[in-house]
């Protein structure tokens, strides 16, 4: 065997472990905002993408074992889960689990082969397909009128209860988008109790802990800083200057900045090396877009959020990006 | 000490191993009974034997001479006698065997007569002959050979001679303990490459994980008469990368597809300093070299080993332990399998490397690339290896040299932080030496077309010359019968010797063409082919007569 014989005590498994690692500080505080169902989301779309993956690793005749251990399905199974309303019915959850796994990450090739982010495309097909569930998010637990324990989530969540009134309730976006389409002016629509100091209430700290998660990630070296700094100056500088334009009809570039799927998106799914671009600048130009495009969608899409659709968007972009913006090698600044 | 550093892009810190074998004094290793020799032990053409299978060689005798320019002699290590000349087993990963001359010591070690070189006196090439048949070579590893190195060239002087004393890789510790023990002697051979290339700035780099070697490098420096700078680098690998020290201590880069005497700066490895002071002021060709024997042994250390010494016996003067799985010459990073134990060391041998499983422990099979771009991160030619890779197993070598592939050093940098742990300095190597059989192929029908195109063209020039020969001998004809009708006149003499002049021509630009596919043949054949050569030109002698007698009259 060729040199060299040593190697990093680095693995898949290893990186991807710490993107879950990194993603605990926000399931925490998900169950403290919002209560305990998403625990059973996250456990529903886990066995879903492991079994998925491993269907899939026999079908296309792969060994399971060191596939199954790489904890990618696991962090795929994370991040959509995440990205879904904590409430949403089973169904909705393995339907989007297995899109992502069988079509969005094997049907294209499988680990390392994907050109799309698998989590993002399982919440595409889900909001395009079922846009009514996908609006199922759980009150934050300090406006909500009634509290469901896990059990109770669990059952809402398998369609065993009825959803009792006033535990769900139209998220920030959701609000402001209403609202907006109903001629209120931005202030007056923040007025209203969903929304918090600086994001929506409860969010905002959602958007926080994964914030903590994305600074776990880049202190590990897991991601760079470029994607996630890029991502939130292209979000602000658009909000911003659509703000500056009209303040009556734009939110405050804050208000955007502070929600917890943008913090997700930047973070965690914009930074999926599989799907993004490669080179520094490529990285920069990556995040950028993916801000723009998340602001576009929001203001004027037909969609409350734009963070899935303006990430798989750079997606197509990203082998564009990384052809036009290759380095300079060692050696190649010669003038002859 | 004050100098300015610059950083390369990327690079490793891989745990060094170094306490294990750099505080051990050099040992000298014990006369072998059997050296075996290769001849290409050096980047070039193999150097050609010049003993005969019996014969008695003494120690310093040269028993290969360099072939070409690029090439150098190789010696025998010891007195004895040649027993064979014939293909052994050498220090290549392929095992494919290699010619060696192999003598058989005869324990008296004895030496030829040794002159020291009187360097300031000798004219520059004289001196590089010497270096070239001393048999001196770059000690850092890539065995170049060292009196091409020491030619500047049209460029007549390279202003900056840099010393590398950088041992970059893990566990080597040779350099460090030469440095230490004998920086006297390094900066003698110093002395003859500032002669030599005209040198004024002058850096050794040494990274600051040896502050000893350091240390002694400095006094040593401070007892010459010109200025010689030690500079203490960041420890880092690839650092001792000549392209990568050159950034480190100038900030130049050597330009893509160049080498870094075009910007002015030659790189040595100390090892070859000293080699080259050993030659020089002492008349000893390059017999010997210090080799780091590291790893699974029990008495990690390095030794002074006479070239032809079986690794095997350096192993066990070094303390073979069980669990032995494999010998690596050089470092683990860039260090080359050994096919068997009992190879020879060469004049690239810094490094016998023990394998066991503990030590350097199998790596995982390897996973899917995940683009994660760590490789990127830690490539010191900046390239994007995960983009290369793709190339390389896609087998799209056009895209892979577009992406530079051939600026990658294979420093295994990219390798050793891949959490996938893909072998991707291999699939470099692999798209490399595609690209080269390709390019040779197509060299060789390029060559075949030239040559058919060539062939048509002589078909066609030969039918035209017949026809315009026998034009000028019909014309001749004529002239004759209207010279006979009317002798001496004038405007017939013109046209004759107009009609002389261009059959000389025609013969001239065919005697331009004659094939010239005559070198190197067996002396059977020339001299079948000087016979040859000797008629027709009797024969041409023959054919020539007629016109001149004519002239004259």
């Amino acid at each position: 065997m060729p040199a060299p014989y040593i190697a990093e005590r680095a693995s898949v498994t290893q990186v991807m472990a710490w993107v879950l690692i990194a993603l605990l500080p926000g399931i925490v505080t998900y169950v403290w905002v919002f209560g305990p169902g998403i625990l059973v989301t996250l456990a529903i779309a886990t066995v879903t993408a492991l079994a998925g993956e491993a269907a899939m690793l026999k079908a296309r005749g792969y060994p399971a074992k060191p596939f199954l251990t790489d904890l990618s399905a696991v962090v795929t199974a994370w991040l959509l889960a995440l990205s879904l309303p904590s409430l949403a019915p089973w169904w909705l959850v393995v339907t989007g689990t297995l899109f992502a796994i069988v079509v969005a990450k094997h049907l294209y090739g499988g680990l390392g082969q994907n050109v799309f982010n698998p989590a993002m495309v399982g919440y595409a097909v889900l909001i395009i397909s079922f846009p009514a569930q996908m609006t199922h998010w759980a009150a934050p637990l300090q406006l909500a009128h009634a509290h469901l324990d896990l059990a109770q989530s669990a059952a809402v969540i398998f369609g065993l209860d009825r959803l009792p009134d006033g535990t769900t309730m139209a998220t920030p976006l959701d609000t402001l988008r209403t609202g907006l389409l109903q001629q209120h002016t931005v202030d007056e629509i923040m007025a209203q109790p969903i929304f918090g100091r600086f994001g929506g209430t409860g969010f905002e700290w959602l958007a926080f802990a994964f914030w903590i998660g994305g600074l776990i990630l880049w202190a590990r070296r897991i991601i760079s800083w470029h994607v996630p700094m890029a991502f939130l100056a292209g979000l602000w500088l658009t909000a911003g200057i659509l703000h500056f334009y009209d303040t009556g009809r734009y939110g405050a570039p804050w208000f955007h900045f502070f929600a917890p799927s943008v913090a997700l998106g930047a973070f965690f799914i914009a930074t999926d090396p599989v799907s993004g671009a490669t080179t520094p600048l490529g990285k920069l130009l990556f995040g950028l877009g993916a801000g723009f495009l998340t602001m576009m969608i929001r203001t004027w899409g037909g969609y409350p959020d734009g963070v899935a659709f303006a990430i798989l968007l750079m997606n197509v972009a990203a082998p564009l990006i990384d052809a036009y913006t290759q380095p300079r090698v060692y050696g190649a600044r010669s003038k002859s | 000490m004050s100098r300015e550093l610059f950083r390369f892009h990327g690079g490793v810190h891989p745990p060094e191993h170094k306490a294990e074998s750099n505080s051990r004094p050099v040992h000298p290793a014990p006369l072998p009974h059997r050296l075996v020799i290769p001849v290409r032990q050096h980047i070039g053409n193999p150097a050609k034997p010049i003993v005969a299978v019996g014969e008695r060689v003494l120690k310093g005798q040269m028993i290969a001479a360099p072939d070409g320019v690029i090439s150098t002699a190789v010696h025998a290590s010891s007195s004895g006698t040649v027993t064979a000349i014939d293909m052994q087993p050498v220090p290549h990963p392929s095992g494919l065997p290699d010619l060696c001359i192999t003598i058989d010591t005869d324990g008296r070690d004895e030496w030829i007569a040794r002159t020291p070189l009187d360097y300031r006196a000798m004219p520059p090439e004289a001196l590089r002959q010497a270096v070239r048949d001393m048999g001196i070579a770059g000690l850092g590893g890539a065995v170049f050979p060292s009196a091409v190195k020491l030619d500047p060239g049209p460029q007549r002087v390279i202003p900056t001679l840099i010393l590398n004393g950088c041992e970059c890789e893990p566990w080597i510790t040779c350099d460090d303990r030469l440095m230490r023990d004998r920086a006297d002697e390094i900066l003698q051979g110093v002395t003859v490459m500032r002669h030599l290339l005209g040198s004024s700035e002058i850096l050794v780099g040494i990274e600051d994980n040896k502050p000893e070697a350091i240390a002694a490098m400095q006094a040593a420096a401070g007892r010459l008469d010109f200025a010689v700078e030690v500079v203490a680098v960041p420890t880092i690998y690839p650092g001792g990368g000549a392209k990568q020290l050159i950034t480190t201590l100038t900030g130049k880069e050597v330009p893509s597809g160049k080498l870094s005497t075009d910007i002015g700066i030659q790189v040595f490895n100390v090892g070859t300093a000293y080699a080259l002071a050993r030659a020089v002021f002492h008349g000893e060709p390059l017999l010997a070299r210090l080799v780091t024997v590291t790893g699974h042994v029990l008495r990690p250390q390095n030794f002074e080993a006479l070239i032809g010494t079986p690794m095997q016996e350096l192993v066990q003067l070094a303390g073979e332990r069980d669990g032995m799985t494999g010998l690596i010459m050089g470092g683990p990073m860039m260090g080359q399998p050994m096919p068997r134990p009992d190879v020879p060391v060469v004049k690239a041998t810094n490094c016998i490397l023990v394998k066991s499983d503990e030590l350097f422990p199998p790596l995982p099979p390897p996973l899917p690339c995940i683009r994660c771009t760590r490789c990127a991160d830690v490539c010191p030619a900046d390239l994007q290896p995960q983009d290369l890779y793709r190339f390389a197993r896609a087998q799209d070598f056009g895209r892979a040299q577009e992406y530079h592939l051939f600026d990658c050093i294979e420093c295994g940098c990219c390798n050793y932080v891949c959490p996938s742990h893909i072998p991707l300095v291999d699939f470099y190597r692999y798209a490399k030496s595609e690209i080269w059989a390709r390019e040779k192929e197509k060299k060789a029908a390029d060559l075949a077309r030239q040559r058919h195109e060539f062939r048509l063209m002589r078909l066609e020039r030969e039918k035209r010359e017949k026809a315009e020969k026998l034009a000028a001998k019909a014309q001749a004809k004529r002239e004759e019968l209207t010279a006979a009708a009317a002798a001496g006149d004038p405007e017939a003499e013109a046209k004759k010797a107009l009609i002389a002049a261009a059959i000389e021509r025609a013969r001239a630009r065919k005697a331009e063409v004659t094939p010239k596919n005559t070198d190197a043949v067996p002396p059977a054949v020339q001299r079948e082919i000087d016979e040859i050569e000797a008629r027709r030109a009797k024969i041409l002698a023959q054919a020539r007569k007629p016109l001149e007698s004519e002239k004259e009259t």
